[in-house]
């Protein structure tokens, strides 16, 4: 940790293995604005790493992410993982993976597609390929593989 | 209260009279195969395999004499199908309207959009959900893509899609087949070229799609800036289609059983010089039908904008208006099969 240059925190999450330079669309999709005002966000930017060469990290106090917020993770960010801490210690590990619905993270490219107009539904994707990831609008079916632009 | 049971009464004897009718009509008595489509919703050509759509075809096959009028059944009396056309439709709407007379059903109509309550705000599905309490299917036509989707969410009864903007166009591609199979006997095997629109029609997506799973080679012939989209390729590819490209119309049609000529639809682009660049850059007359095997079809979805001159309707190549009949009995055999006809004792 000494090398990170943050310190540890005691309770909430954090988010390693951040390829370079996202750690700022993280922060987006966590929501800097909606934390408890007494939570410390501690982010660090092109740290070396022995998997990735480099990478970003981001921890956030006191606040466990909503699956949601891990699925858009997992779309910006695929090598990422999360960490649990409960009372400085790591209870959960887990890399983020996708489910093979996506509802409510992104929105669909297509200006033209039902789930982009005012309408009480979700936008919604399957999960059409892993490797590289590319997600179909359950709408229209417009394949999607540029997720930062999409975020919902 | 006391009239509450006349209309049922009424019904009775209706649907009493029409099997009568239907026994005389013997041995022209309509006969729908049950299919596995009842109850579904139909929104792509993808929502049905092969085998379904086969079935569709052979149904639609036994309606000819029913959709042309020389012969009658009401497998349909008392439904109520609900055509919910937000967008201009002439032939899609009259000849669902057509396939569900035909079949002793009747149609709720809403042709224009205005004068529904979505002008005052409410939103496609709410209008969807109540739409679908008054009728037993919903055929909708929307301008926006992915909207026949919402609305088979929205209704808890079957719903077919008649056109989502660009996006599905299901129907359109079965009566396209039907026209085919019904020219040739087979729908394997065959050479397709596909003409002019390839990035917005949306039928020639959906055709091009399942002419690929059934195994015919496609000749992709169009003006350069409205070639078919990568990923649509890539689909077809995956399907196992055996794709080609042809941008030369004389050369394509050589050898070519069917010609699929697309209209370049103005309302699709978002950029009208883009649109007057393509406009009329393609026409099929006498010139290039020389070119042309003497069975080669030429199909269109209609309307047509000039990209066949009238001189060809008058050759044995002119397929088009056949196959906008065909969309009549297309459209009943799918409406019997997802209203489950035959339970009916058709």
């Amino acid at each position: 940790m000494r090398e990170l240059k943050i310190t540890p925190i005691k309770n909430g999450t954090v988010i390693d293995h951040i390829a370079n330079g996202l750690a700022l669309e993280v922060l987006r999709i966590i929501g800097v604005r909606d934390l408890d005002k007494d939570s410390t966000v501690s982010v660090a930017i092109h740290v070396r790493s022995g998997k990735l060469g480099w990478k970003d990290i981001v921890k956030v106090e006191n606040m466990e992410l909503s699956p949601r917020k891990v699925n858009a993770i997992a779309l910006i960010a695929p090598t990422a993982t999360i960490s649990i801490i409960r009372d400085y210690k790591v209870r959960e590990k887990r890399v983020v993976d996708l489910p093979p619905r996506i509802v409510g993270v992104l929105r669909c490219p297509n200006p033209t597609c039902i789930s982009n107009q005012p309408e009480p539904i979700e936008s919604e994707f399957e999960l059409t390929e892993r490797r590289p990831v590319i997600l179909t609008c359950a709408f229209c079916e417009r394949r999607v593989d540029d997720f930062l632009h999409h975020l919902a | 209260m006391r009239t509450a049971g006349l209309p049922l009464l009424r019904g009775r004897l209706r649907w009493l009279r029409s099997r009568g009718r239907r026994d005389r009509l013997k041995p022209g008595s309509l006969r729908v195969e049950r299919m596995s489509l009842h109850g579904r919703d139909i929104t792509s050509i993808r929502d049905l395999s092969r085998e379904e759509i086969e079935e569709v075809l052979a149904s639609a096959r036994k309606m000819i004499p029913f959709a042309e009028g020389s012969k009658v059944a009401k497998p349909l009396a008392e439904k109520i199908v609900a055509m919910a056309f937000f967008e201009p439709s002439t032939r899609t709407r009259l000849s669902f309207e057509a396939a569900v007379h035909r079949l002793g059903g009747n149609c709720l109509t809403i042709t224009d959009a205005g004068a529904t309550s979505l002008r005052k705000g409410e939103s496609l599905y709410d209008t969807i959900r109540m739409l679908s309490s008054y009728a037993d299917a919903i055929v909708i036509r929307h301008p926006n893509e992915g909207s026949a989707r919402l609305a088979a969410r929205a209704s808890d009864r079957p719903v077919i899609n008649a056109g989502d903007g660009a996006g599905q166009h299901p129907t359109q591609t079965l009566l396209d087949l039907a026209t085919l199979q019904e020219a040739f006997g087979t729908l394997t095997g065959l050479r397709v070229v596909l003409l002019g629109d390839l990035k917005y029609g949306r039928t020639v997506h959906s055709l091009a799609y399942a002419l690929a799973e059934f195994g015919s080679e496609l000749i992709l012939s169009s003006p350069p800036g409205l070639r078919l989209p990568e990923e649509r390729r890539e689909e077809l590819r995956r399907a196992g289609g055996r794709v080609s490209e042809e941008p030369d119309l004389r050369k394509a049609v050589q050898d070519a059983d069917a010609l699929y000529v697309t209209r370049i639809q103005k309302e699709r682009f978002v950029d009208e010089s883009e649109y007057r660049e393509v406009a009329g850059s393609y026409r099929i007359d006498g010139s290039v039908l020389a070119h042309a095997k003497p069975r080669l079809i030429v199909m269109h979805p209609l309307p047509r904008a000039g990209e066949i001159a009238p001189e060809v309707d008058q050759t044995p190549h002119a397929a088009y208006f056949r196959q906008a009949f065909l969309a009549v009995p297309v459209r009943m055999a799918l409406l019997a099969a997802i209203l489950g006809a035959r339970k009916r004792g058709v």
